[in-house]
């Protein structure tokens, strides 16, 4: 596996990542090592397979993960932070800003049926 | 490493098939319950590939049902063919017949009007299914190699483990696969949105990274067309409940399953895949049942599907070997599962599991049933050109679609 796991509990797949990836379901209040000194303690519970910050961010800050931008904090966001919908969007496939007409979403053919 | 081989079915254009499948092809949705009770009724070797489009379809529509039903009557696991049709379709069913004779043993034509109804229809059907059997029950298994191979790579249903796990674990497959000669096709280019740049870094000219570029464009501003935001759709609610937040971060995760060797070439949704020819993209939706059929259009024998939260897709023609690396999933869905990727985060490296995933294609090659085999899944589903992409066509903006769920 890409990137560096600590405790068996996060997961930061690139150095340059301001995100880990939570390997466990972890508890507010958890301390969670990092690379060399360095260290986060959530400041709220994280599931399995979520996010949480290992920067501080700014709203509008390019959020990384993969050692790419996966979007944009939408909100102040800091160290040891949940980090999904509610403080991160995407900056593709914005038809809704982009100010289109007509058309319809599909409806997908199968219940989960998307990659 | 040495030379890997399978044993497989050899059809008469050279191809090799891994399963010795007669396909029922219904060529509308009018034609599509005679053709699924004309093959349940023949015997398991029958595999009806039942759909929705209508009798009548705009040229651009109808033209890439026609490409889609051709490619999957002409994949190497078809051994014959069965081309059901009511009798009013435009679509022409002797046309569609005569393209898929030269690849096949042996191709016939039923018409549901001509033969006096359904009843009469069904059992006429039973009769020639079993006729285009017997031509080809009686083929041996022969030793191919690995290299003639093409393998759909597939995921749905994805949680953050798929990127990090699954996914690079079949990629290491498909790098194999690569290696000894033969093909691998990703598709669902609404999934490269955010990671196209990594892929175009891979494509082998520049006329393939712009046709790469191209595609994925038109997926984005198909959103933007239909005044869409995808964020309500991509990544699907079921991706945001395992973790992933953003087309990108989706998108980042999924480009790992077709490997790290150069793109080769970029196809239209059911085009097919050229043999031998390294990793390909097909340009198509981001919904699963679609994207494999369009794949297995395209020639791929096998297809390995990734799943995070636990996706039980199969198809009528190919085996689809489902992998997840989510622990959860893989002990909860372990009745829909071929293969545990969940070690990669305990530790096991990517490249090991890589290698397991590619001897369990090769076994499934030579014969050995996927779960959804054993489960009798046998989704079918054909990408449908939508209106706002003909109007796209007609402004000359070129493809446009598939705001996938």
């Amino acid at each position: 596996m890409k990137g560096a796991v600590h405790e068996a509990a996060a997961l930061v797949l690139a150095e340059e990542d301001t995100v880990a990836t939570a390997l466990d379901d972890l508890a507010a209040g958890r301390t969670v090592p990092l690379s060399g000194d360095a260290a986060v303690t959530l400041s709220e519970p994280v599931e399995f397979g979520h996010k949480f910050a290992l920067a501080a961010h700014d709203a509008g800050d390019p959020v990384r993960k993969y050692g790419e931008v996966i979007g944009r904090a939408t909100a102040a966001i800091e160290p040891g932070e949940w980090v999904h919908t509610h403080n991160l969007e995407s900056a593709r496939g914005r038809g809704d800003l982009a100010g289109g007409s007509g058309g319809e979403t599909r409806e997908s053919p199968t219940e989960g049926g998307s990659s | 490493m040495t030379a890997a081989t399978f044993r497989g079915y050899r059809r008469p254009d050279g191809r090799v098939g891994v399963r010795n499948h007669v396909a029922v092809l219904p060529t509308s949705v009018a034609a599509s319950q005679v053709a699924e009770r004309v093959a349940s009724a023949a015997g398991a070797w029958a595999r009806a590939c039942p759909h929705q489009m209508g009798t009548r379809q705009p040229d651009a529509a109808r033209e890439q049902t026609a490409r889609v039903l051709a490619g999957v009557g002409k994949n190497p696991n078809a051994g014959a063919a069965l081309v059901v049709e009511l009798g009013t379709e435009d679509l022409d069913a002797d046309a569609l017949a005569d393209e898929i004779a030269g690849t096949v043993a042996a191709v016939e034509t039923l018409s549901v009007r001509a033969a006096g109804g359904t009843r009469a229809a069904v059992e006429a059907g039973v009769a020639l299914a079993r006729d285009l059997n017997d031509e080809i029950a009686d083929q041996r298994r022969e030793t191919a190699d690995a290299g003639e191979l093409v393998l759909g790579v597939e995921c749905g249903g994805s949680d953050a483990t798929s990127g990090i796990a699954a996914n690079p674990a079949v990629g290491a497959a498909a790098d194999r696969l690569v290696a000894a000669g033969g093909t691998v096709a990703i598709s669902e280019t609404p999934e490269f949105i955010g990671a196209e740049h990594l892929l175009a870094e891979r494509c082998a000219d520049d006329e393939t990274r712009e046709r790469l570029l191209h595609a994925v464009a038109a997926r984005e501003s198909a959103a933007a067309l239909m005044g869409v935001d995808m964020r309500g759709a991509q990544p699907s609610p079921g991706n945001q409940d395992g973790g992933l937040t953003t087309i990108e971060e989706k998108s980042l995760g999924a480009i790992a399953k077709g490997g790290t060797t150069p793109v080769r070439d970029v196809v239209e949704y059911g085009e097919r895949l050229p043999d031998g020819s390294g990793l390909v993209v097909m340009d198509s939706t981001g919904y699963d049942v679609e994207s494999v059929v369009g794949k297995v259009a395209g020639g791929a024998q096998v297809v390995a599907f990734t799943t995070g939260r636990g996706s039980t897709t199969g198809n009528p023609l190919a085996p689809v070997l489902k992998v997840t690396s989510n622990p959860r999933t893989a002990d909860r869905m372990a009745d829909n599962l071929d293969l545990d990727a969940s070690t990669v985060l305990d530790g096991e490296a990517v490249d090991a599991v890589g290698e397991r995933c590619y001897e369990s294609l090769l076994a499934v090659a030579d014969g050995e049933p996927t779960a959804a085999e054993r489960h009798g899944l046998r989704e079918f589903a054909v990408t449908e050109v939508q209106p706002v992409e003909l109007a796209a066509q007609d402004a000359g903006e070129g493809r446009a679609a598939g705001v996938g769920e």
